[in-house]
């Protein structure tokens, strides 16, 4: 389940970065999923050929575990991303406004 | 239990060689007083290219290193890893590295060489296409 919400994850910011291009940094988003979809696939396959077959029919107390553990990787990669953003400030947001008010300042 | 500590060790190996080798160009750029950039920006080099692993390895180590704090398997405190306070736990935790780790960063190592070689192609087609 945690797979399967990072693949789609990762699935719907590729699309995004495709269409609405790479402004807002959301390349970051792509390489966190798709890197993390990797690893998680490996350990899938690990535990399909301990499990073969119940692999797939987990429990219902596992998914909701794992649905919750998924859905916490996403927020903590969109924390990451949102740092990254503010950070390197790709549409000069905070430098427009560090630039006004030393205009501001000179002035006075 | 650990096993994401194997694509960190070769993220973090190829981001050191990375930067020596980014050192060093630069260090020969400006002896031949040539602007780095110049050179660079029309073919993305091998160097850059290797951006794009580095950036899928230490992204999914990330997202993976949460997983293993939401499942204790990794503290804030020493010895860090859950697994270090016993010894068959810390064998268990070395097999898993030496096959799920060793998987996940071959894995990662594979698909970036898929990507290189797409984009190989690409540009010799777009070349081609120009010609």
């Amino acid at each position: 389940m945690t797979l399967l919400i990072v693949l789609i994850s990762a699935v719907i910011c590729t699309f995004l970065w495709y269409t609405k291009g790479n402004a807002c940094r959301i390349s970051t988003l792509c390489w966190m999923f798709w890197g993390a979809s990797l690893m998680w696939l490996v350990d899938a396959f690990a535990e399909y050929a301990e499990l073969h077959e119940e692999y797939f029919t987990p429990s219902a107390e596992d998914m909701l575990n794992d649905t919750f553990l998924g859905c916490s990787v996403v927020v903590f990669a969109l924390v990451i991303w949102i740092i990254d953003l503010l950070l390197h400030d790709p549409k000069g947001i905070f430098r427009k406004k560090k630039s006004a008010l030393k205009e501001v300042s000179e002035h006075v | 239990m650990a096993c994401f500590l194997v694509p960190v060790a070769e993220a973090t190996a190829i981001t050191i060689i990375r930067k020596i080798a980014e050192h060093n160009q630069q260090k020969n750029h400006s002896a031949l007083k040539v602007n780095p950039e110049e050179i660079l920006s029309p073919n993305k080099t091998f160097l850059s290219e290797t951006h794009w692993l580095t950036n899928l390895l230490w992204g999914g180590s990330a997202l993976l290193a949460f997983e293993h704090v939401w499942h204790g398997e990794v503290t804030p405190w020493f010895p860090f890893l859950t697994a270090m306070r016993e010894p068959d736990a810390t064998s268990e935790m070395l097999h898993e590295m030496a096959t799920n780790g060793i998987g996940m960063a071959v894995l990662v190592t594979l698909v970036w060489m898929g990507m290189l070689a797409v984009n190989r192609i690409r540009q010799k087609k777009n070349i081609s296409e120009v010609q």
